[in-house]
C-alpha cells in the first residue's frame, strides 16, 4: 500500500493506482476528458493536471502512477489557468453547435466549457472541410466536433481487440481515420466510450434531445449473453440504444445486433390482427373469434384422439413468465407432456 | 445440455463469464465467440490482454478468436471425443491430473483412464489430422494451468455424439480439478437469448420448473395442489423432432407453436414441411408471417421483448428483467394474454394481472428461483439457484460438491458421424450463423442497418477447393445433399478447412436446412447440423 496527501485529505491506496484513481476513491473529483474507466490511460487531453510539492510541472493525474508520501493539489489558480487554456485550444477547432448536436445535454465537453464558464465567442474558428469517413454505414463521423481525445480508438484495440480505426493526419489536421473497414464489426463500442458528439448512430431518422428521449433499461432479445440495454424512445418511437456503462456484464458495451438491431420491432410487417385460414387464404379475425376457434379445435382433438395428438413448441425469445405459462397450459389445460422448444442449447 | 447433467447433475453454465479473468488458460470449442456471443468474447480477449490468460481454441474453421489464441488445433469434423481423449491421455500420461480431487469428488475415473489408454497422440493425430506436437502443446497448457476454463456451443452438441461431446469436456474439466472453482468449469454459451429460461421453466417433454422430473410422484402432486388440477400427464411427451415426426405418422394431430420458426431451423426442411402439411390443425404465435406461421390454420399476433414485461435467464443462469419500453398500434397482444384467453375458453382459469403475478408463481412452485422477485433484480440480476430471499445466488456452480454428489467420469469411445463425405457427395456442410443476423432472420432482416453490412448470404468456401471447383469470389454454386438442394453465392475465404463449405441458416431464400440430416442425438436430441455430405457444382 502507499500512502499519500490529496488536497490536504490522507489517502491510501495500492500500489500501481495512479493519483486521478486515488483522487476519485477518497471523492476528489479530478476534470477529465480522455480518461474512461474500462480503458489504459490516454494521457491526450491534458484536463487532468495536478500538481505535485517538488515538482515544478503539474503532472496529468490519469497517467501518473502514485509515490510514497507525495503531496498532491488538485485544485489552483494555476491549474484552472491550465486547465481553460486546455479548453480553449480544444474550441478553436469546435464549433460550439450543442443546441443541434445529438450530445448536447450530456457532452462532457459542453459540462466543461460550462464549468469553467468559457463560451464560444471570442473564438477564432478555423473552418476546415473534414471528409466525415467512417468505418461503418451505422455511424456517422463528425471531424469538427472530435476532440481528438482518442477514447474511440482505444476503445475499439483495447475492448474489442479489433483496431479498426486510428489517428490520421498531424497536428490541428490530426483526425480518425479507417485503418481497415473489414474489420469494423459496427459494435458502437467507439460511440459509447465518445465524450462529445463527435460520433453519433446514424440509422435512426429521428433524433432526439437527451432530456426529451425516455430511456427504458431491459435485456437484449438477442443472444444469451444477456446484455442490458436502453431503448431511447421520442413520441413513443424507438430512435436508438444506449447502455449505461455500470449496468449488467456489458458494462456500457454491446454487438451489433443489440446496438442496431432494432428496427424489426417497428416493422410494417408486424402481425397486428389475429389471422384465421379459410380456403388457403388468410382472414382478419378478432381476438374472439380466433381464440374460440382454437379453443374448440384443441378440445374436439383431444375428444376425439387423446392429450397427446396435441404438441406445444414453447419459445427461447419469449420471457421465462411465458415458458412457465405455455409449459402450464399444454400440462394442465391441455393434458400432456408433450412441450418442447426449438433450440436445445 | 443432457451430458453435463449426467456428470455434475446440472446442465448449465458452471461459472460467470467474467470468471475468465481468474483462468490461466482458456479452451473454446465449437464456439464462434465473436460473432455469436461477441460481449463473451469480449471478456476472453481482455482476460488475454490484461490477465496474460492463455487461448487454447479447437475448431475445424478458421474463426476469428483463433487470432487472439496460443494453440489453434483444427480437428476434422465430428472427431471432438477422438481428440478431448487425446488432451485427457496426454494429461494423465504427464501426470497434471488433479489426483487428489479426482479421489475425493468425482467417480469412474478408473474407467475414463482404461478408455482413454488407446487415444495415443498418433491414433489422435490420424484420426483428427492434429499434428502430434499441437496436442501435446495444448494438452500440456491445459493441464498445467490452475484453473482452466472450457466453453463451447452448437459447434459441439450439433452431432449425433452432441451428449459424447459435452461429457467428454465434463471428464476434461474434471480430470484437471477444474469444476466448483472459479475460473474453471465447463461452460455452455446458449446460442438465443432464453434458451437457459425456456429449460429452467419446463418448456421440455421430461421436466417441469427447475427440472422437476415429470416421472415424480411427489413432483407432480405439488404441481397438482398448487395448479390446482386432478390429474398431471406422468409420462414424458416428445421432443420437437418427435413431434414433427409423429405429425408425419398420424399421432399429433395439432401443433401449438409459439414464437418459433422450425420451418427455417430445423433439419430437413422439406421433410419438417411435409410433417407440418400433415397437421389437422396448427396453430402459430408469432410477431410475423414467418414461413411455419403461413401454413398455420390460426394465426395469433404476439409483441417483441420492447414490448413486455417479464425476465430473461443469461447463459450465465442470470434472471435479468425485460421491460415494456414501448406500445403500438394494432391487437397484437403479450403472449401471457393469449395463453390465459386460450386456457379460460378451454375451461380452465388463469388469471393474472401481469408478468409480475406469474413470477410469484413460478418462485413458489420452482426451488432453484425461490428467492428471486422483480424487486431483487431490479438493478441486477441473480444467477439461480437462489433458494429464498436472503440468498445471493450462485455464480459458480459446484463448489465443494456437485449437485448430484459426485462428479461422474464417463468412458466414451469415438463414433462417426451419421454420414461421412462419399464419392458422390465429397464435401462436409457445415452450417451456422453470423455476426449481423440472428436465427431464421425473422428479426435481423427487418429493416436497414443490419442488412446494409450483411446483405445477401454467403457461403464460405476454401481457396483450393474453390480453384478445383473453377469457381471465383461471389460465383453461385449448386450445393446438393441426398435430402434436397440449394443455391448460394460464395465468399473464398481461410475460414473452412479444405472439403468443408459452411453455409449460415438465416436467410430464407436460401434455406440450408434442406440439406440438413434428420439424425439427432439419441439422449440430447439436438440435431446433426455440423455434419453432413453434400456436392458442391458451379452454377454456370
Ligand atoms: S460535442 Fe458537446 S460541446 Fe460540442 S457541439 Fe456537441 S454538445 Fe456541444
Ligand atoms: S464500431 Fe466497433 S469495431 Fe467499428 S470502429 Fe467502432 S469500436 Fe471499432
Ligand atoms: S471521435 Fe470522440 S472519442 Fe474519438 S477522438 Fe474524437 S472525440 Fe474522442
Ligand atoms: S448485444 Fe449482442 S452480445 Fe449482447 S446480448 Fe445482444 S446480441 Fe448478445
Ligand atoms: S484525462 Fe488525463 S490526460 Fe486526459
Amino acid at each position: 500500500m502507499v500512502d499519500l496527501i490529496i488536497d490536504d485529505k490522507d489517502v491510501t491506496v495500492e500500489v500501481d493506482t495512479t493519483i486521478l484513481e486515488a483522487a476519485r476513491s477518497a471523492g476528489i473529483d479530478i476534470p477529465t476528458l480522455c480518461y474512461h474507466e474500462r480503458l489504459s490511460p490516454i494521457g491526450s487531453c491534458r484536463m487532468c493536471v495536478v500538481e505535485i510539492e517538488g515538482f515544478p510541472h503539474p503532472m496529468t493525474a490519469c497517467t501518473t502512477p502514485v509515490t510514497e508520501g507525495i503531496k498532491v493539489t488538485t485544485n489552483s489558480e494555476r491549474l484552472v489557468r491550465m486547465r481553460k487554456e486546455t479548453l480553449k485550444l480544444i474550441l478553436v477547432n469546435h464549433p460550439l453547435d450543442c443546441p443541434v448536436c445529438d450530445k448536447g445535454g450530456e457532452c462532457t465537453l459542453q459540462d466543461l466549457v460550462h464549468d469553467f464558464e468559457l463560451d464560444s465567442g471570442g473564438y477564432q474558428i478555423e473552418k476546415v472541410d473534414w471528409e466525415p469517413v467512417y468505418s461503418t454505414p451505422l455511424i456517422r463521423y463528425w471531424p469538427d466536433r472530435c476532440i481528438m481525445c482518442l477514447r474511440c480508438v482505444t476503445a475499439c484495440r483495447e475492448i474489442k481487440g479489433l483496431g479498426a480505426i486510428d489517428i490520421g493526419g498531424s497536428g490541428f489536421g490530426a483526425r480518425i481515420a479507417v485503418v481497415d473497414k473489414d474489420k469494423c464489426e459496427s459494435c458502437g463500442e467507439c460511440i459509447n466510450v465518445c465524450p462529445t458528439g463527435a460520433l453519433t448512430e446514424n440509422l435512426s431518422q429521428l433524433k432526439g434531445r437527451p432530456w426529451m428521449v425516455e430511456r427504458v433499461m431491459t435485456t437484449c432479445t438477442y443472444c444469451g449473453c444477456g446484455c442490458q440495454l436502453e431503448i431511447n424512445i421520442l413520441d413513443g418511437k424507438i430512435i436508438g440504444i444506449t447502455t449505461k456503462d455500470d449496468v449488467g456484464i456489458n458494462k456500457g458495451s454491446l454487438c451489433v445486433k443489440g446496438r442496431f438491431g432494432y428496427e424489426f420491432i417497428e416493422s410494417e410487417e408486424r402481425l397486428t390482427r389475429p389471422l384465421i385460414k379459410k380456403d388457403g387464404k388468410f382472414h382478419e379475425a378478432s381476438w374472439n373469434e380466433a381464440l374460440n376457434l382454437v379453443a374448440e379445435n384443441f378440445n374436439t382433438i383431444k375428444a376425439s384422439h387423446g392429450a397427446d395428438a396435441i404438441a406445444g413448441l414453447s419459445s427461447a425469445r419469449c420471457t421465462n413468465e411465458e415458458n412457465y405459462l405455455m409449459q402450464k397450459f399444454m400440462r394442465a389445460v391441455i393434458g400432456t407432456n408433450n412441450i418442447d422448444h426449438c433450440a436445445r442449447l | 445440455m443432457a451430458g453435463l447433467a449426467t456428470a455434475f447433475g446440472s446442465g448449465a453454465m458452471t461459472n460467470p463469464i467474467n470468471d475468465v479473468f481468474k483462468s490461466e488458460a482458456i479452451l473454446v470449442t465449437g464456439s464462434n465467440t465473436t460473432e455469436n456471443h461477441p460481449i463473451f468474447a469480449n471478456y476472453i480477449k481482455e482476460a488475454i490482454f490484461r490477465k496474460g490468460a492463455k487461448l487454447i481454441v479447437v475448431d475445424p474453421r478458421k474463426i476469428d478468436l483463433v487470432d487472439y489464441a496460443s494453440i489453434w488445433l483444427r480437428p476434422k469434423p465430428g472427431t471432438d471425443v477422438v481428440w478431448i481423449n487425446g488432451l485427457m491421455h496426454i494429461i494423465i500420461k504427464e501426470g497434471l491430473h488433479a489426483k487428489e480431487y479426482i479421489e475425493e469428488r468425482t467417480e469412474g475415473f478408473e474407467e475414463l483412464k482404461a478408455c482413454v489408454e488407446k487415444y495415443t497422440p498418433e491414433y489422435v493425430s490420424g484420426l483428427t489430422g492434429i499434428p502430434i506436437s499441437d496436442l501435446m502443446n495444448a494438452a500440456i497448457a491445459f493441464g498445467k494451468a490452475e484453473p482452466a476454463s472450457i466453453m463451447y456451443a452448437m459447434g459441439i452438441t450439433q452431432h449425433i455424439t452432441g451428449t459424447d461431446n459435452v461429457k467428454s469436456l465434463a471428464n476434461l474439466a474434471m480430470l484437471c480439478g477444474n469444476i466448483g472453482v472459479e475460473g474453471g468449469g465447463v461452460n455452455p454459451l446458449r446460442g438465443q437469448n432464453n434458451v437457459q429460461g425456456a429449460c429452467d421453466l419446463g418448456a421440455l417433454p421430461n421436466v417441469l420448473t427447475g427440472y422437476q422430473q415429470v416421472t415424480d410422484d411427489e413432483v407432480r402432486k405439488r404441481f397438482e395442489r398448487s395448479w390446482e388440477v386432478e390429474h398431471l400427464p406422468e409420462a414424458p411427451g416428445i421432443t420437437v423432432t418427435e413431434m414433427f415426426n409423429a405429425a408425419e405418422e398420424g399421432k399429433v394431430k395439432a401443433m401449438y407453436i409459439m414464437g418459433e420458426n422450425p420451418m427455417l431451423s430445423d433439419p430437413d426442411l422439406n421433410h419438417i414441411e411435409k410433417c407440418i402439411n400433415s397437421l389437422e390443425f396448427l396453430v402459430v404465435q408469432d410477431i410475423f408471417l414467418t414461413e411455419t406461421a403461413k401454413h398455420a390454420d390460426v394465426v395469433f399476433p404476439g409483441v417483441s421483448f420492447a414490448e413486455k414485461e417479464g425476465t430473461f435467464t443469461n447463459s450465465e443462469r442470470k434472471v435479468q428483467r425485460v421491460r415494456k419500453a414501448i406500445q403500438l398500434e394494432g391487437e397484437a397482444r403479450e403472449d401471457y394474454w393469449i395463453i390465459s384467453e386460450l386456457s379460460k375458453r378451454m375451461g380452465f382459469q388463469m388469471d393474472y394481472d401481469g408478468p409480475g403475478e406469474i413470477m410469484e408463481e413460478i418462485c413458489k412452485v420452482t426451488p432453484s428461483y425461490r428467492g428471486i422477485t422483480y424487486e431483487r433484480i431490479e438493478k441486477e440480476g441473480i444467477p439461480w439457484p437462489c433458494p429464498d430471499e436472503s440468498h445471493p445466488g450462485t455464480p459458480v456452480l459446484h463448489v465443494g460438491q456437485f449437485a448430484r454428489g459426485k462428479g461422474q467420469f464417463s468412458a466414451i469411445d469415438y463414433k462417426e458421424p451419421a454420414e461421412l463425405p462419399d464419392d458422390e457427395y465429397p464435401f462436409l456442410l457445415s452450417t451456422g450463423r453470423v455476426l449481423e443476423h440472428f436465427h431464421t432472420g425473422t428479426m435481423t432482416r427487418e429493416g436497414r442497418g443490419l442488412n446494409m453490412l450483411y446483405p445477401e448470404l454467403l457461403a464460405e468456401i476454401n481457396q483450393e477447393d474453390a480453384s478445383n471447383l473453377g469457381i471465383g469470389n461471389g460465383d453461385v454454386v449448386h450445393v446438393a445433399s441426398r435430402r434436397g438442394d440449394i443455391e448460394v453465392k460464395t465468399t473464398i475465404s481461410e475460414r473452412p478447412d479444405k472439403g468443408v463449405i459452411f453455409v449460415p441458416f438465416h436467410f430464407k431464400e436460401s434455406p440450408v436446412n434442406v440439406l440438413t440430416i434428420n439424425a439427432i442425438d439419441p439422449i440430447a436430441k439436438i440435431p446433426e447440423y455440423k455434419v453432413c455430405a453434400v456436392r458442391v457444382e458451379k452454377v454456370v
